[in-house]
């Protein structure tokens, strides 16, 4: 067994500790506003819940439960995270009941997701939930059966002491197990002994799902609420100016009020997640959804350009200032920008020996670019949000991923306290980084407060898919100068993009060559993104994947074979600092997709395409297979091995390789959003293609790298090596290289 | 406004509505059966599937006007308790991962099965094409097609 320190109190959990790069550094912190009279202060209808810590919950009749802390958008975090803690607790999974934790920055840390970390930032502090909770429940047997503690033994949700024969189930221990101190450290169980770790176990939610219950924002109902819904500017480049017609279309039936809406007050200090694209827009509010559509496309609405603006911005501690240039882009301008940019000096990110010296000696180089275009996210649930503003207090509810900086937003723009904003997390009908950016929820809360009524705000597809926060439109340039033995001396890649720079300078071929440059640039836009499913991963791992394969054919070497070369020489002698990756974890992930795919037997007789990447701590690696069939593609299977430590939920983690897989290969083949004069080209499905089901790949078969490592990344890891395998498939299949996405755009 | 009588899930209702209200909005709104889910409002995504008389639909440009005697049946109605054969094998294939797409995928697979028990790879493909899943669940969907099928 292993003995972690608990430095906690009940409700004190690991705080998490933002770096000024995005990623999470956790440390044990201690919170103290445990008080005894909360211990049965909950809103459930079950009485007499006893609450070992902010995650189990257990009534005297033996009913246990626990809570969910992170949104749950289709990860499977509600299943699996609940998995960890009754491993450590040592309960029946199948018997307790698992309930979606509201947000509680007072119970938990970290309550958002996004960056695939979910499971792996939570894989400590979810273990000694669980673990504390038992210990304490030991502790109240041994003190009533007046035994030693380490006699006390515990199987399925119950405590045992073998020497007299006395049993409980938890539920009989768990009011003396909540008079017990919390201990000072708890042993975890060895890896070896967990039962629901590494089992299968089917969503939570199931049942629900499939039966039509409702479980989504969108579903909420309440009494006396009001449907609400927003006019954004019509192009990217444009802002409010006023309402032509509001007191005509106010008189339509079922109509209540037509008003602006202003998202961040003027002067407020932005930060990460407060992107809202549009910061004052019309709402609509009325009786019914269709009504309010009614008068949607009533209204007249004038709008108006807007100078260029600063505006500051703090991006998780660090401040900048954020550059909004006026004007109507074209999608045609933003490609000419990035091409121009490419030739002109950018900022150098990491330089490993002299990258010019050894292009000049090269016996051969190979220099290509490669682009990719602004995706929308579309989630399937459009974006909505519930929300019942009071002078008391804000009651919200609904699908988002960052509720706690989202809550601190709404606590600054109404001049509220945080005490008095409460918000319930619902499903999420996918995410995807795109509900990281709750301006609807700021949205829903004015407009209730200013019609003193609950509201449910309702984006249509449309509003939807034209609010911005996209994906950014990226570029790379790739270099690589082989010797005259055809050893990689020299790697050179620039990139950069509007308004975003998809670079990770650290990444993989860092550290396997001798001279390495990587250098960015960024192009100011007023096209907002946000993240979106791998972000920037998602572009670089396309780009590169694809350039090492023109690299390992011009070399003369095998794709798979190649890279384990350079691998090799990154765990042997490794270049520079700082590089991302494990050589040998990532080299694993290689050698088990080229076993599985029987690559080097079928490399030849089939159009096989590889590639692999590192991304969110976890390494994946795809050989993908497909045909031409009357000049559609035609992908017949994909093997995929994933090295993402251990594995929660097989089949769970299973479905997110297969799901990511699916949404990578429709990206890759048919995602775009363009331009005209600001105006997004697409604005619903049926001119934004979607991947569908006889476009999906015919198999897939998912391979995980076992081994005893903490769990990492499993949500985004498996969806950028897609691209490259498809465009190095789509080489050998047609005889053309895919440097543009989407690919379909460039088949004939 | 109009009054209508509908046959929704085996009961009787009355709404009163605008005879232009898709019956998206009206099982959403007026009757409260949120099961079926509002996608794009153009018959492109499939979320708002229901069942015409035992057919699939697109709820979402259907106007209630439009329904006349025919029945109506949602996933809330689909079977008592989950029941369904197409909604047992979801459950074992354990195919949602978001699953807001899912009544939708389920309505138009039932529908499938019922004028087409025995459906080859092509037949899904065509029958399910109109259904989109973001989070890419189709492999399992056509999974517990079959499974279903075979049962």
């Amino acid at each position: 067994m292993k003995t972690v320190k608990t430095t906690y109190d009940r409700r004190s959990f690991l705080k998490a500790s933002l770096l000024s790069g995005g990623g999470m550094l956790l440390s044990i912190g201690s919170l103290s506003g445990f008080k005894s009279d909360d211990i049965f202060n909950s809103d459930d209808p079950q009485k007499g819940w006893n609450e070992l810590n902010g995650f189990v919950k257990i009534t005297a009749d033996n009913v246990i439960k626990i809570m969910s802390p992170n949104p749950e958008g289709g990860q499977g975090v509600k299943t699996s995270m609940p998995m960890i803690v009754a491993e450590e607790l040592d309960v029946d999974f199948s018997k307790i009941i698992i309930e979606q934790a509201d947000l509680n920055t007072k119970h938990f840390t970290r309550q958002f997701i996004g960056g695939s970390q979910a499971i792996h930032q939570g894989w400590q502090p979810l273990r000694m939930a669980g673990a504390t909770a038992r210990h304490m429940l030991r502790e109240a047997a041994a003190k009533t059966w007046n035994v030693p503690f380490e006699e006390v033994s515990t199987g399925s949700g119950v405590l045992y002491h073998k020497k007299s024969g006395k049993s409980a189930t938890y539920g009989e221990m768990a009011t003396a197990a909540v008079q017990m101190p919390v201990p000072k450290e708890v042993k975890l169980k060895d890896i070896k002994d967990f039962r629901i770790i590494g089992k299968s176990q089917h969503n939570v939610d199931l049942k629900k799902i499939v039966s039509g219950q409702p479980l989504f924002g969108i579903d909420t109902r309440k009494e006396g609420m009001m449907i609400a819904m927003i006019i954004h500017p019509p192009a990217f480049g444009l802002k409010f100016k006023s309402i032509a017609n509001g007191s005509a279309v106010s008189k339509m039936k079922g109509v209540a009020d037509i008003f602006p809406v202003k998202i961040y007050n003027e002067g407020y200090e932005r930060t990460f997640f407060d992107t809202a694209t549009f910061n004052e827009v019309v709402a609509v509010v009325g009786k019914t959804t269709w009504e309010v559509i009614q008068a949607k496309k009533a209204l007249k609405i004038e709008w108006e350009p807007f100078e260029s603006y600063t505006q500051p911005r703090n991006m998780l501690g660090r401040k900048q200032m954020e550059n909004v240039p006026g004007g109507l882009e074209d999608s045609t301008q933003h490609t000419a920008v990035l091409a121009e940019r490419l030739s002109q000096p950018a900022t150098v990110r990491r330089k490993d020996g002299d990258v010019e010296a050894a292009f000049k000696g090269a016996a051969k180089v190979i220099e290509r670019v490669y682009n990719a275009p602004f995706l929308a996210h579309n989630c399937m649930e459009p974006m909505n949000f519930f929300a019942h503003v009071t002078n008391e207090k804000a009651e919200l509810s609904g699908p988002l991923q960052k509720p706690e900086f989202t809550e601190q937003a709404l606590s600054a723009r109404l001049g509220m306290p945080l005490e008095k904003i409460d918000i319930q997390m619902t499903r999420l009908g996918g995410g995807f980084g795109r509900r990281s950016y709750a301006h609807w929820l700021i949205e829903a809360a004015l407009i209730s407060q200013k019609v003193k009524a609950p509201v449910k705000l309702i984006y249509t597809r449309e509003d939807d898919m034209t609010s911005g926060i996209y994906r950014s439109t990226y570029t790379a340039r790739y270099r690589a100068a082989l010797d005259a033995n055809n050893q990689l001396i020299g790697f050179h890649v620039k990139a950069g993009g509007a308004p975003e720079s998809p670079l990770y300078p650290n990444r993989f071929p860092a550290g396997a060559v001798d001279n390495y440059l990587a250098e960015d640039f960024t192009v100011d836009s007023n096209i907002t993104v946000g993240s979106y499913r791998a972000p920037r991963s998602n572009f670089m791992a396309a780009a590169e994947q694809s350039f090492l394969d023109e690299v390992a054919e011009t070399a003369g070497k095998d794709p798979i074979a190649f890279r384990l070369e350079l691998l090799k020489r990154a765990k042997e002698k490794p270049v520079g600092k700082n590089n991302d990756y494990e050589p040998e974890r990532f080299a694993n992930v290689l050698n088990l997709v080229r076993e599985k795919a029987d690559w080097d037997n079928l490399k030849t007789s089939k159009k096989l395409g590889f590639s692999a990447y590192f991304c969110h701590d976890s390494y994946a690696a795809h050989v993908l297979d497909l045909e031409m069939k009357d000049d559609s593609v035609l992908i017949n299977k994909v093997w995929c091995a994933i090295d993402c430590g251990i594995v929660i939920n097989p089949d769970a983690a299973k479905n997110m390789a297969e799901g990511g897989i699916v949404d990578a290969v429709g990206a890759a083949m048919y995602g775009k959003m363009t331009f005209t004069k600001g105006v997004p080209d697409a604005d619903n499905f049926h001119n934004f293609r979607m991947i569908r089901h006889n476009e999906a790949p015919k198999q897939i078969e998912v391979h995980f790298v076992e081994n005893d490592i903490d769990p990492s990344g499993m949500g985004e890891p498996a969806y950028p090596p897609v691209y490259g395998a498809l465009a190095n498939a789509l080489y050998k299949a047609t005889g053309k290289r895919f440097y543009n996405q989407p690919f379909n755009d460039y088949i004939i | 406004m109009a009054k209508f009588n509908l046959k929704i899930n085996q009961k009787n209702l009355s709404v009163d509505v605008d005879p232009s209200t898709p019956v998206l909005w009206v099982l959403r709104d007026h009757i409260g059966l949120t099961g079926t889910k509002f996608g794009c409002g153009m018959a492109q995504c499939g979320a708002c599937t229901i069942h015409l008389d035992g057919n699939a639909v697109r709820s979402c440009v259907l106007p209630v006007s439009a329904i006349g005697k025919q029945a109506i049946t949602t996933i809330e109605g689909l079977s008592a308790n989950g029941t369904h054969p197409v909604q047992k094998a979801w459950i074992e294939h354990d195919v949602p991962q978001c699953g807001y797409c899912q009544a939708g995928q389920i309505m138009s697979a039932s529908s499938l099965l019922k004028s087409n028990p025995k459906p080859t790879d092509e037949e899904i493909d065509a029958a399910m094409s109109g259904n989109i899943c973001r989070c890419g669940t189709y492999l399992r969907i056509r999974e517990a097609i079959k499974t279903a099928a075979s049962k």
